[in-house]
């Protein structure tokens, strides 16, 4: 029976692997930020090639321009040099087909979690019947484990809850891409663990196109298909990337037992620490 | 209903609850009371002593004129003869005018100048510059500019209080957070929305903050408008009249009077915003 399980699930991997070629296409970007002490390149010559329904994940040393090179994809930014272009269109500003989960959440205090998410709903599909919409947002509340605390504002709620609400408020809308920047970062290991399985389980089921910073190795392994690496700044850019072969849907406990995660985890951990190590500790 | 020698209310859980209330509120009450009643006999005892010519406050009883107009709050003969309450919302109306016209020019002008950086930085020296003149400073210009006493009066408080108003409204937007701007632009939300339900509640704090130092400053205006443009009815005329004629106790009921009227609208900006503001945002 688990022997069944275990094909059927590998099965099911095969058919969802991801199709198409160069939806997200981000081609010898090179972006320079003037500073009083002169022009600062930040990144140059940055290629990568994301197929429709990936999970990236980018990690690097803080300060290295993970974050602007992921502001590009949004449209919060602008490459100095070279292109980012979706589905062939290069991308101009931000909009609702790239959602952002912001690094501080950035739910309106004033706004229950309901009207947080329906906020969103409602502005990116403003015709849909209110009821249609309610229901929506009721869904997505309840797919983060928060139908409960729909009511609440972003004060009362933990910090584990509120990243709920932004996962909630960025899936609800539907993204074809879903960009997040270090969104477990500021919590406690369990809750951490917690929401990465939800978030994989939720991808699983919707199978946006992810693309995600982190800090932590092993969130990567567990969630990647690949681990995108960049090397310190100034005019950093992507070091190495690797293939994260374990089937879907992933266990943790399963892939953790596969003497291949420590290749790869030790793989990752040269490249950070030894070939590309950072003098300052962040 | 069954009587329960064990649980009714008797003398001794009456004296228990005076004790806990007197331990709670009494220096609350009490200590004022005492810094009132010692204030009082200084002054009295100043002025009997002769050191300073102004009378003490029992004057207010045993001047005839004064006691009258103390007794007689509502008293009303035709023309400038009017009980002190009369007097008192003659002004009070005078403020609420220029008070609402401050308000809605500093919120409206100040959500312009701080959502628009280069109109901004056009008006900002002229508003530094204006804010600087004092309200008895406005009077002769307003009196050539507007020629109608009532109107000059109005326009006197308007002055005066707009400057707080307009400052904090346009603070208020510029410090709203960029987090939610940048939910706002991911979203692509309305501009509609984007007033209501992002950038009145972010800057409401500020806007309050602008209208209760305003309401003060208003009431201040008001007396020294009412002194200068003399016979109109109002608190301020009436204090000047009084002076003219050296009833001096008299002056000393009507600061009484200005004294209480601000306390009370100060208290009231404060319960107010008390009531509008979220908790969260307090
Ligand atoms: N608007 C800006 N102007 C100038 N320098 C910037 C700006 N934004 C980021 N930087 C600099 O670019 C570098 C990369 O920043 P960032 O992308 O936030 O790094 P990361 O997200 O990898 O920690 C940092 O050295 C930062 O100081
Ligand atoms: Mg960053």
């Amino acid at each position: 029976m688990q022997m069944l399980k275990q094909v059927e699930a590998k099965s099911v991997a095969i058919s969802q692997q991801p199709q198409g070629r160069s939806f997200l296409e981000i081609a010898n970007v090179s972006k320079v930020y003037p500073t009083p002490k002169g022009p600062y390149p930040v990144l140059q010559g940055v290629n990568l090639s994301i197929k429709q329904g990936e999970f990236i994940c980018l990690i690097g040393h803080s300060g290295c321009g993970k974050t602007t090179l992921l502001n590009m994809v949004s449209g919060f930014n602008q490459p100095s040099q070279g292109s980012v272009q979706l589905r062939g269109k290069p991308i101009l500003k931000p909009g609702p087909d790239r959602m952002v989960v912001f690094q501080g959440y950035a739910l309106l205090p004033w706004l229950t979690a309901f009207e947080n998410v329906y906020l969103a709903v409602d502005s990116v599909h403003p015709k849909k019947l209110e009821a249609e919409k309610r229901a929506i947002v009721r869904e997505h509340l309840a797919m983060v484990g928060l139908a409960d605390a729909a009511d609440k504002k972003p004060p009362q709620l933990s910090g584990g809850m509120k990243q709920r609400v932004a996962i909630a408020r960025a899936l609800a809308i539907r993204p074809e891409v879903l960009i997040l920047d270090e969104p477990f970062g500021a919590l406690d290991a369990i809750t951490k663990e917690e929401l990465q399985e939800e978030l994989l389980k939720i991808w699983n089921d919707h199978r946006c196109t992810v693309l995600m910073i982190t800090h932590d190795i092993d969130e990567a392994l567990f969630l990647a298909d690949r681990l995108v690496m960049m090397t310190n700044g100034p005019a950093a850019t992507i070091g190495e990337v690797m293939e994260i072969p374990f089937p879907r849907p992933r266990d943790r406990t399963q892939i953790m037992e596969d003497p291949e995660y420590y290749d790869l985890r030790n793989h990752a951990l040269d490249f950070l620490y030894n070939r590309f190590a950072h003098d300052d500790t962040e | 209903m069954v009587a329960n020698p064990g649980t009714r209310p008797t003398g001794s859980n009456f004296a228990d609850f005076a004790r806990t209330f007197w331990k709670k509120q009494g220096q609350n009450i009490m200590l004022p009371l005492i810094g009132v009643l010692v204030f009082l006999v200084v002054w009295q005892l100043l002025s009997s002593t002769g050191l300073t010519r102004l009378p003490g406050p029992l004057s207010l009883v045993t001047e005839q004129r004064t006691r009258e107009l103390l007794l007689y709050p509502f008293y009303d003969l035709g023309g400038l003869d009017k009980g002190l309450f009369w007097q008192t919302m003659y002004s009070l109306g005078r403020v609420a005018k220029g008070y609402t016209a401050a308000a809605v020019v500093g919120i409206g002008l100040g959500i312009l100048v701080g959502t628009n950086q280069t109109i901004n930085k056009a008006v900002d020296p002229i508003f530094q510059f204006l804010r600087m003149i004092a309200p008895l400073a406005w009077v002769p210009i307003s009196l050539i500019a507007l020629q109608n006493v009532q109107q000059a009066a109005i326009f006197v408080i308007f002055i005066t209080a707009v400057w707080p108003i307009l400052i904090n409204t346009t603070v208020g937007v510029q410090q709203i957070p960029q987090d939610y701007k940048n939910v706002a632009r991911v979203l692509q939300i309305s501009p509609r929305k984007y007033f209501f339900k992002v950038l009145i509640p972010s800057a409401l704090p500020y806007i309050f903050t602008g209208l209760r130092i305003a309401i003060g400053l208003a009431w201040l205006a008001i007396i020294a408008a009412e002194i200068v443009m003399s016979g109109v009815i109002g608190i301020g005329f009436f204090i000047w009249n009084a002076y003219q004629n050296n009833y001096v106790s008299e002056v000393i009921l009507a600061v009484f009077y200005i004294g209480a009227v601000g306390l009370l609208l100060d208290r009231a900006m404060a319960y107010l915003q008390r009531m509008i503001l979220p908790e969260e945002q307090r």
